[in-house]
């Protein structure tokens, strides 16, 4: 029997990329995958490495965002030799579009604030006028009064990328247990006894990335993840041929040719299963207010799943003091962060310890007393 | 009988005939290339089913010509790969 370095739970994007970067520092790996039984938020997301709205008041996540933006080049140049599965990453920057002055007035000031915050690392942001922008992108709505654009943004496809990140975990040698509830947890310091599907994994290691599920599991090795499920929806129209050239936070056009329309944000429990016609109407409806011709295309599909959402809405990165070894990680951007999580991520769980510099991320923050 | 244009052919079908049935009476080759490999496509399914039928009906791309009924005038335009936004 081969021995284990460390136990993964949850075969979603943030897992399987802890996983990938565990592997890479040259771990022996068991990632545990729940199954359809889970929420399966890495089956429904919209697919933006976005980077321009995150951050804000939080000069750590904006840092952590960026740095993932930046290792996402190498990272699907891996996935892409290893597997020959193409993730399809584009970065050529993204847009927020506003539809009226106080929209504005918003997006300028969370810009020039999250430049402010930026320290050394500086943030690169053009405010667009409604010239500029149809210089940029085909086809403007007449009620587009201005834009925001970062060169910091892209979209890859979130389908090829958890494809591409289990390929690359099982052609490496990776144990992957599909359909594996954890049963039960016996954690001691760097030994963790995990029982699942009628068998039993024992490594010095734990990671704990099963989405909401985390909540569940984080006391059992002395941890926190006050999680909530915030619910998105998703519409894909027909292929087009390409029209639009960048992503933006709301609209995107695939390597496909589909065009999908997001960024939907609603409190309906762990509810995928209905759609909410008036949500859907009123991001179809401010994505036609947008680019009119978005109205000539026929709706395919629509979807929802759920964002994994802390109290403030930043990851959450933490270590037990209690159980050392045992890890959580945990956050609503698993395509954002995908290369974070692999390549800055993963070599710390490798290493036995987070950095300081990931202390901010730990849940912590959220046992703060408020003052009387 | 209804007058419609196919391509630029006119031709006349039974009233409440689909234009899917204009298409293959038209003798036309083909009413779409593929968008992925460009191979070209006639009605095949006429049930709403296959989509080898799609064709621009008046100006509107992408619509399934079988489940289309003729009017006097229609336009039914073969498409070629993908339809533009």
């Amino acid at each position: 029997m081969s021995a284990t370095d460390a136990i993964v739970v949850g075969g979603g994007l943030v897992g399987v990329a802890i996983a990938h970067g565990l592997q890479r520092q040259g771990l022996a790996v068991a990632l545990l995958d729940e199954g359809d039984v889970a929420h399966r938020a890495s089956r429904g997301n919209f697919g933006l490495v976005w980077v321009q709205s995150k951050g804000i008041g939080a000069p750590h996540y904006q840092r952590w965002t960026r740095d993932s933006a930046a290792e996402w080049p190498a990272l699907a140049a891996t996935l892409r030799e290893a597997t020959g599965i193409d993730p399809a990453l584009h970065q050529p920057g993204g847009v927020t579009l506003c539809l009226s002055e106080a929209e504005l007035a918003e997006r300028a000031e969370s810009l020039a604030r999250l430049r402010r915050e930026s320290g050394n690392a500086g943030y690169e942001y053009r405010l667009l006028d409604p010239a500029a922008l149809r210089e940029m992108l085909p086809g403007l709505g007449p009620r587009v009064v201005g834009g925001s654009y970062t060169p910091y943004d892209g979209h890859a496809s979130p389908l090829h990328l958890l494809r591409a990140l289990h390929t690359a975990f099982r052609d490496a040698g990776g144990a992957y247990h599909p359909n594996t509830t954890v049963a039960t947890l016996r954690p001691a310091p760097h030994d963790f006894a995990v029982e699942a599907a009628g068998t039993t994994l024992r490594a010095p290691r734990l990671v704990l990335a099963a989405g909401l599920g985390n909540a569940a599991l984080a006391p059992l090795v002395g941890l926190s993840a006050p999680l909530r499920p915030e619910r998105g929806q998703i519409i894909v129209t027909e292929r087009a041929a390409p029209v639009l050239p960048m992503p933006l936070v709301n609209i995107r056009q695939t390597g496909e040719g589909s065009l999908l329309i997001g960024n939907s944000a609603e409190e309906a429990g762990f509810d995928t299963l209905t759609q909410s016609p008036p949500v859907l109407r009123d991001m179809a409806r401010r994505a036609v207010l947008c680019f009119p011709w978005i109205a000539g295309l026929n709706v395919v599909r629509a979807w929802s799943a759920l964002r994994v959402m802390s109290p403030d809405g930043r990851p959450i990165y933490d270590q037990s003091e209690r159980f050392p070894g045992a890890f959580l990680a945990t956050c609503h951007s698993g395509v954002t962060l995908a290369a974070a999580h692999a390549r800055l991520l993963a070599p710390m769980i490798a290493a036995g310890a987070l950095t300081t510099a990931m202390s901010p991320f730990g849940a912590g923050r959220f046992d703060v007393q408020n003052a009387a | 009988m209804v007058e419609v244009l196919v391509g630029d052919r006119p031709v006349l079908v039974p009233a409440g005939a689909s234009a899917a049935a204009a298409v293959l009476l038209s003798d036309l080759p083909a009413i779409r290339t593929t968008p992925v490999s460009g191979a070209p496509r006639l009605p095949y399914c006429m049930m709403g089913v296959c989509f080898d039928c799609l064709a621009e009906i008046d100006g509107v791309p992408n619509r399934q010509a079988c489940m289309v009924t003729v009017a006097p005038g229609m336009r039914i335009a073969p498409q070629r790969g993908v339809r533009a936004a």
